[in-house]
């Protein structure tokens, strides 16, 4: 008997990785090189017979894209024949930059905006790190304001190129 | 606008998830004003962000305060109808938050006593036997924890700066210090749940007058003295501000009732 068990292919687990490889390709519509994988907002993916349930968590509060980020979610899974679909939204635990992929870290870089530095927030966080030119590499950078274009990112600027840049803030 | 539970305890959480939705909602609000304004862009762009977080932390609650409400009356309420269809007596924010923004020492002010009381308070709520409001506040925390680095830093700037900068700070002190006592004096819901879901708020006042004493000395500036304090927020007795402020931020939906984007 277990020897046939073994031998059935798992249905329900197949379908949950291809729920999981379908959301890659949903990006956020603010920084669209990354998909909502490589963020972290995805926590969780259910399937019940023709019930699919993506838990998402929100970057900020008041993160404006989210709902759009859900309805993009919703579209793909309908295209891809998924009829039942549930979008829940979970706060706790709460989003952290440490659920930022590498492979999302290198595609923030190569876009422009440096990636998040360290890897906890705790209380150092705010101390003087060193944040990296995404345009020459330089570590000779300066802080221009803890905000930026979109709650996530802060402004810094490179004392070597001169360059104006974004930096993902760790949170 | 909505009618009240048969248990006190159910009618107390609602009150105290709209004393916190409110207290967001207005500062958020508030300092939205200031969208287009800024001294310079990347403070104009720092302030919205702010409000934009606080926006994000008061739908949150009110997202909560609505659903308990829907139960209990069994007919539905959203986040919008808390927002944009109650009275000025309904509303349960602290009063520093209605307050004008004045010039900008006297926002950056605003924002460093809301902010620090804030990140005291959620600190706790995070413990609290409630999940939802558990959750809100870890969430909130982080995003409040910035704000008081970047206001603590602008106290510092304008204190410890030219002669005019610091006596515009000054005189911010001198006019909202009279607020941040509401933040410590519990009103009945409050004192109802903090031995469960809510918080004591007698146990961060320490926390609170420390962090703020210490970022006025580095600014070189006079830390303010236990003095008379204005309260009534809480009860819904609020300033002649509120008003004007509800009669333009609920405008639209009260002249097309229903409206949606």
């Amino acid at each position: 008997m277990d020897h046939i068990k073994q031998n059935i292919p798992n249905l329900f687990s197949i379908r949950v990785e291809e729920i999981w490889n379908i959301l890659s390709s949903v990006n956020d519509p603010e920084i669209p090189v990354l998909s909502v994988l490589d963020l972290g907002i995805v926590r969780d993916v259910k399937v019940q017979d023709d019930f699919v349930e993506v838990i998402i968590t929100p970057t900020y509060s008041g993160c404006p894209v989210m709902d759009f980020i859900g309805m993009n979610i919703r579209k793909v899974l309908s295209e891809n024949g998924f009829r039942n679909i549930k979008i829940t939204h979970h706060l706790s635990p709460a989003w952290t930059t440490d659920w930022m992929t590498e492979a999302g870290k290198e595609k923030l870089r190569a876009y422009g905006i440096a990636p998040p530095v360290a890897k906890t927030f705790d209380k150092n966080y705010f101390e003087t790190l060193k944040i990296e030119c995404p345009h020459c590499y330089s570590l000779n950078t300066k802080i221009i304001s803890e905000f930026s274009s979109t709650a996530c990112k802060a402004l810094y600027q490179c004392n070597d190129c001169g360059e104006p840049f974004d930096y993902f803030k760790c949170h | 606008m909505y009618s009240k539970s048969i248990n006190k305890a159910e009618d107390d959480l609602v009150d105290y998830t709209l004393f916190l939705a409110d207290s967001s909602l207005i500062m958020g609000h508030r300092l939205s004003e200031w969208t287009g304004h800024g001294p310079m862009i990347e403070q104009d762009i720092a302030i919205t962000n702010i409000a934009l977080d606080l926006i994000g932390q008061a739908r949150n609650f009110y997202q909560y305060a609505a659903g308990m409400i829907t139960e209990i009356q069994g007919k539905k309420v959203t986040e919008d109808d808390l927002a944009y269809l109650r009275d000025a007596n309904e509303f349960k924010n602290l009063l520093i938050t209605e307050l004008p923004n004045g010039d900008w020492a006297k926002t950056i002010l605003k924002v460093f006593f809301l902010s620090v009381w804030q990140f005291y308070f959620y600190q706790k709520l995070i413990y609290s036997e409630d999940k939802r409001l558990s959750a809100i506040a870890e969430k909130s925390l982080k995003e409040v924890t910035y704000h008081v680095k970047w206001s603590s830093d602008w106290v510092i700037r304008l204190g410890d700066g030219t002669e005019e900068s610091q006596g515009k700070i000054a005189n911010a002190i001198e006019d909202l210090w009279p607020y941040t006592g509401e933040m410590f004096m519990p009103v009945e819901f409050e004192n109802n749940l903090k031995n469960s879901v809510g918080i004591d708020v007698s146990s961060i006042k320490n926390d609170y007058i420390e962090k703020v004493a210490a970022v006025l000395k580095e600014a070189t500036l006079y830390v303010p003295r236990e003095s008379w304090m204005h309260t009534g927020g809480k009860k819904g007795v609020h300033t002649e501000h509120l008003g004007y402020i509800l009669a333009e931020m609920q405008f639209l939906q009260r002249a097309y009732p229903g409206l949606e984007w």
